[in-house]
């Protein structure tokens, strides 16, 4: 019971620090900026852990945080094998074709117009469906292994980096594709150098979009069968087991693979488009 | 009308790529079986064999189509292999969790606009939540629940309603920030109160932004949902008869589910769609 008065205790305590930082004349400062979130973060594990000890909530149903982290410290080679198994082989493998395809097929279509016209409704069409579904279909196809992860992260990936890419190899208006007319560009000269530069806000919206799907994508397709390593073939065999601190050190690598991929991205983004209105900011 | 045409162009290429891919992936199958009966099979008997087995690698279109009928109009609506009966099932707990993650992002999204504190604190870790596969924690919360004696509907609602709720959480707090100060200021002076400025501008303003954000939602509540019916065993819904179907080799009524939940989250988008038109023509916003 008094663990459980401790957590409202520092609930309580931790909120009004946060409204007192977020009332004080430094609330704009990159410290209080960074200092609030992590308070609450912290606040919320902690509250996690006494609730947990202090209302008695068996371990198969919520591990406390401390459990988790001990989980994770004991088993950083199983987490590493199962990351590079579900990350580096499926997710970033498909993550590549996939949007590489879906660049490519993007410049090809862009020269018929027509296609554009029937291919856009289309792709905007395919990209709201539950895509995820076609993870067993492609297991049987392509095997247990990473190959059918990639596969699935292709066909996931594919469209809303299709559509991305159409839209912003659109995003050019007349009079720079005039101009470029003016200096005898050629077709292959206006794409270098005007489309394409023109086209990299949406692509890396794209991009960024197909980070989280990716790794859902490959996560997912493991549910389905694949061999004996992977952050979705544990989650799915350590549930079975009611390892349930096991599934929760999956998932936080999950989570910082996944927050990791996208700040990479985003990365690049900023080193690419630094001219784009949205970066200046 | 132009479009038109195009849409279905690219349609139909998709479908004549398909009904070849067809006779590509099956056909070793029929080369076996026509190899252990000794008969040499023609091209047109390959193509008939191909788009007509049993157990295909790749089912031809109309092959899940015919599936697609059977299972949803020769079927009764409350038997087992109905997909009508699956559909529901899915569409329920895709409902519930929608509307419920929906509700929950709205209100959340008023308080982050009004209390700076819940702003600063819950906001990064809203967008934060967004870069990482929250679906990966589905056969987990099934699991639990089902082992603390809750199962059926309410777990894969709160799946679905979970993966709604940051969408239209984040789209909700841009949507309400949307007026600026010249429209702030003036409803200054106007004399208006707070509640006044939330219902008569901030409110109105945000109803796009929480279309859009609907959209994304309602869809990520489905996949959501059919996630969710993966892990128990698989007993009812559109994931269920994906997965006994992949448990049993059944490739055409794998498709057929598969495309049922496309029609389904099709339906679903479109159905938001209507409502954000009219609701827009309505409020006199249709841009």
């Amino acid at each position: 019971m008094t663990l459980v008065l401790a957590a409202l205790v520092i609930w309580i305590v931790a909120s009004w620090v946060n409204v007192k930082l977020s009332r004080s004349k430094a609330h704009n400062t990159l410290l209080v900026r960074f200092l609030v979130p992590f308070i609450f973060g912290v606040t919320i594990l902690v509250a996690w852990e006494l609730l947990v000890r202090g209302l008695n909530i068996p371990g198969v149903i919520l591990p406390p945080p401390t459990a988790i982290a001990t989980r994770f410290a004991a088993s950083t080679d199983i987490l590493w094998l199962d990351f590079l198994q579900t990350f580096a082989k499926g997710a970033l493998s498909g993550y590549i074709i996939g949007c590489g395809a879906a660049f490519l097929t993007a410049i090809l279509i862009d020269r018929v117009p027509f296609l554009q016209l029937g291919l856009l409704p289309v792709g905007n069409f395919v990209a709201a469906l539950p895509i995820v579904g076609i993870a067993p279909i492609l297991v049987m196809w392509f095997g247990f292994d990473w190959q059918s992860k990639a596969a699935v992260v292709v066909v996931m990936v594919f469209f809303p980096m299709l559509v991305n890419c159409v839209q912003g190899l659109a995003d050019t208006d007349h009079m720079q594709r005039d101009l470029m007319k003016t200096y005898a560009a050629s077709y292959s000269d206006t794409l270098l150098k005007l489309r394409l530069p023109a086209a990299m806000p949406f692509i890396f919206n794209g991009l960024k979009i197909s980070t989280t799907s990716a790794l859902i994508g490959a996560i997912v397709a493991e549910f389905f069968g694949s061999p004996i390593v992977g952050m979705g073939f544990r989650i799915s065999t350590e549930v079975g087991k009611l390892g349930l601190d096991m599934v929760w050190a999956e998932i936080t690598v999950a989570a910082i693979a996944g927050s990791l991929f996208y700040g990479a991205v985003a990365a690049i983004e900023k080193g690419v488009t630094f001219w784009h209105p949205s970066q200046r900011g | 009308m132009r479009k038109l045409f195009a849409v279905c162009t690219v349609v139909l290429v998709i479908v004549v790529l398909w009904y070849s891919a067809a006779v590509k992936m099956n056909a070793k199958w029929a080369h076996d079986q026509a190899a252990r009966a000794k008969v040499e099979l023609s091209f047109s008997d390959l193509v008939r064999d191909t788009w007509a087995q049993e157990r295909p690698v790749l089912p031809a279109p109309h092959q899940v189509a015919a599936e697609l009928w059977d299972s949803t109009v020769m079927k009764k609506v409350n038997s087992k292999r109905s997909l009508i009966f699956h559909g529901w099932i899915t569409l329920e707990a895709t409902l519930l969790g929608f509307v419920v993650g929906t509700l929950l992002g709205i209100v959340l999204s008023v308080g982050i606009i009004y209390i700076r504190a819940m702003d600063m604190s819950v906001m990064p870790w809203a967008i934060a939540s967004q870069t990482i596969p929250i679906l990966a924690i589905a056969p987990m919360i099934i699991v639990v629940l089902n082992s603390v004696g809750i199962q059926g509907l309410i777990p894969k609602a709160i799946i679905s309603a979970y993966l709604s709720f940051f969408p239209v959480l984040v789209g909700m707090v841009k949507g309400l920030r949307a007026p600026d100060h010249m429209q702030l200021d003036l409803l200054k002076t106007y004399n208006a109160s707070r509640s006044d400025a939330f219902y008569k501008l901030r409110l109105p303003s945000s109803v796009p932004y929480l279309f859009t954000s609907m959209k994304v939602g309602i869809a990520a509540s489905l996949v959501g949902t059919i996630v969710g019916e993966l892990p128990t065993g698989a007993i009812r819904g559109l994931g269920a008869r994906l997965l006994t179907g992949s448990y049993y080799g059944q490739t055409i009524q794998m498709w057929a589910a598969l495309f049922a939940a496309a029609l389904l989250a099709a339906g679903l988008v479109a159905l938001v769609g209507l409502a954000e038109k009219s609701v827009l023509k309505k409020m006199g916003m249709v841009r």
